[in-house]
């Protein structure tokens, strides 16, 4: 039975409000979500206070500047800061998406951040994303040919090539899994909108020559047929794709092979 | 403690190498009520107000008493899949098999009772 409410151990305290900075006069306060494996006990929220003045423009920047400066123990990852590498993925302000790529700006009020929702976490706004990836690996995210290799190269027209723009852009993020109640619920068995999305991906390449058994694969009342269009996947991607859109493609070609 | 591998914990099972015809049930039933529903809302207002005679008469005249069968079994064929889907949803293991069948036999009773009212009416 699914669970409505946290479990004991995951309920929310109020954690350590650290100082405000000395004679700052644009100060923002942030609420971050804090847990750690070797402390133990239930998560907490800290409160911080930045000088806005002296802060970059970016979430990510403000954490850096907190981890550097006010709080050493802050963990979070974080890569390229130019939303390629889709590490720096977390709740902020109860959207799913990059820091490196969302404006303080875009914040009314208190910034509360907190990890991507109904993961494991590892520590801090670290999920672990374990499930996620290996999700990903079973959809066989690489090109599937039986015919002999060409001499040069597999050619794909202008066309065909055009058919996978929306799609290659993905940067396995988890933003889009995380904020969908079906994977919530199912996602040990439902595969959930990224992986979704590269299966299609593979799907509709023109090169690839295991459509059939692709789609074999993802016939399954679990891990397709548990996506029911709720749209939070595209609503909340940072890159701005939409995976419900491929979804209904991989939907469209079942029935079109089957009936 | 089982040591399996991630990949094999997202594995599972495999594909059951179902779910599409549910799929396609549940759009054809949909696009079916789009239809049935105001022409059930027209025909079984149209019958609304008269006295029992007159109920009669109407729901034993064909139209009236196809589209009320057609509106039933649909309706009922298509909650099914959705209540189905809910449970699937948020109810696992033996329970949620349990309330599945309990589901299905439901809608199928609906269907009997509603079939046999509208015979009743009808003939």
């Amino acid at each position: 039975m699914v669970q409505l409410t946290l479990p004991k151990n995951s309920r929310m305290t109020t954690g350590k409000t650290w100082p405000k900075p000395e004679g700052a006069t644009n100060v923002r306060k942030f609420k971050i979500y804090r847990w750690s494996p070797e402390e133990g006990g239930n998560p907490r929220v800290d409160t911080y206070f930045l000088d806005m003045d002296k802060c970059g423009p970016m979430v990510l920047d403000a954490l850096i500047k907190i981890k550097n400066e006010i709080d050493p123990t802050l963990t979070f990852r974080r890569s390229c800061r130019e939303g390629i590498c889709g590490s720096c993925a977390m709740n902020i302000d109860g959207h799913n998406t990059l820091a490196c790529i969302f404006g303080l700006d875009e914040v009314k009020g208190d910034v509360t951040i907190y990890p991507l929702p109904h993961m494991p976490v590892v520590k801090d706004l670290i999920p672990d994303l374990t499930h996620f990836y290996a999700q990903h690996a079973s959809i066989m995210p690489w090109l599937e040919t039986k015919t002999n290799r060409p001499a040069k190269e597999w050619k794909q027209s202008i066309e065909d090539r055009k058919k996978l723009d929306g799609l290659y852009e993905c940067v396995m993020c988890a933003s889009c899994s995380t904020s969908c109640p079906s994977y919530w619920w199912n996602g040990d068995r439902y595969l959930g909108p990224a992986a979704l999305l590269h299966a299609y991906r593979w799907i509709i390449d023109s090169r690839d020559e295991a459509t059939g058994e692709r789609l074999d694969q993802l016939e399954d009342p679990f891990k397709l047929y548990r996506c029911h269009t709720i749209m939070n996947c595209a609503k909340t991607c940072p890159k701005g794709l939409n995976p419900a859109k491929a979804i209904a493609h991989i939907k469209e070609m079942m029935v079109e092979r089957a009936v | 403690m089982r040591f399996l591998t991630d990949r094999k914990r997202a594995t599972g099972l495999g594909s059951g190498r179902t779910g599409t015809h549910e799929h396609w049930k549940m759009m054809i039933t949909s696009a079916a009520l789009v239809v049935l529903v105001p022409l059930f809302v027209f025909t079984f207002g149209a019958g609304l107000g008269g006295t029992h005679e007159e109920v009669l008469a109407y729901f034993a005249r064909p139209c009236p008493a196809i589209i009320t069968a057609l509106t039933a079994v649909v309706g009922v064929l298509h909650f099914k899949a959705e209540a189905v889907d809910a449970v699937v949803d948020y109810v696992h293991g033996v329970k949620g098999k349990l309330l599945i069948v309990a589901v299905e036999a439901l809608a199928w009773v609906l269907i009997a009772a509603a079939l046999l009212a509208l015979v009743k009416l009808a003939l």
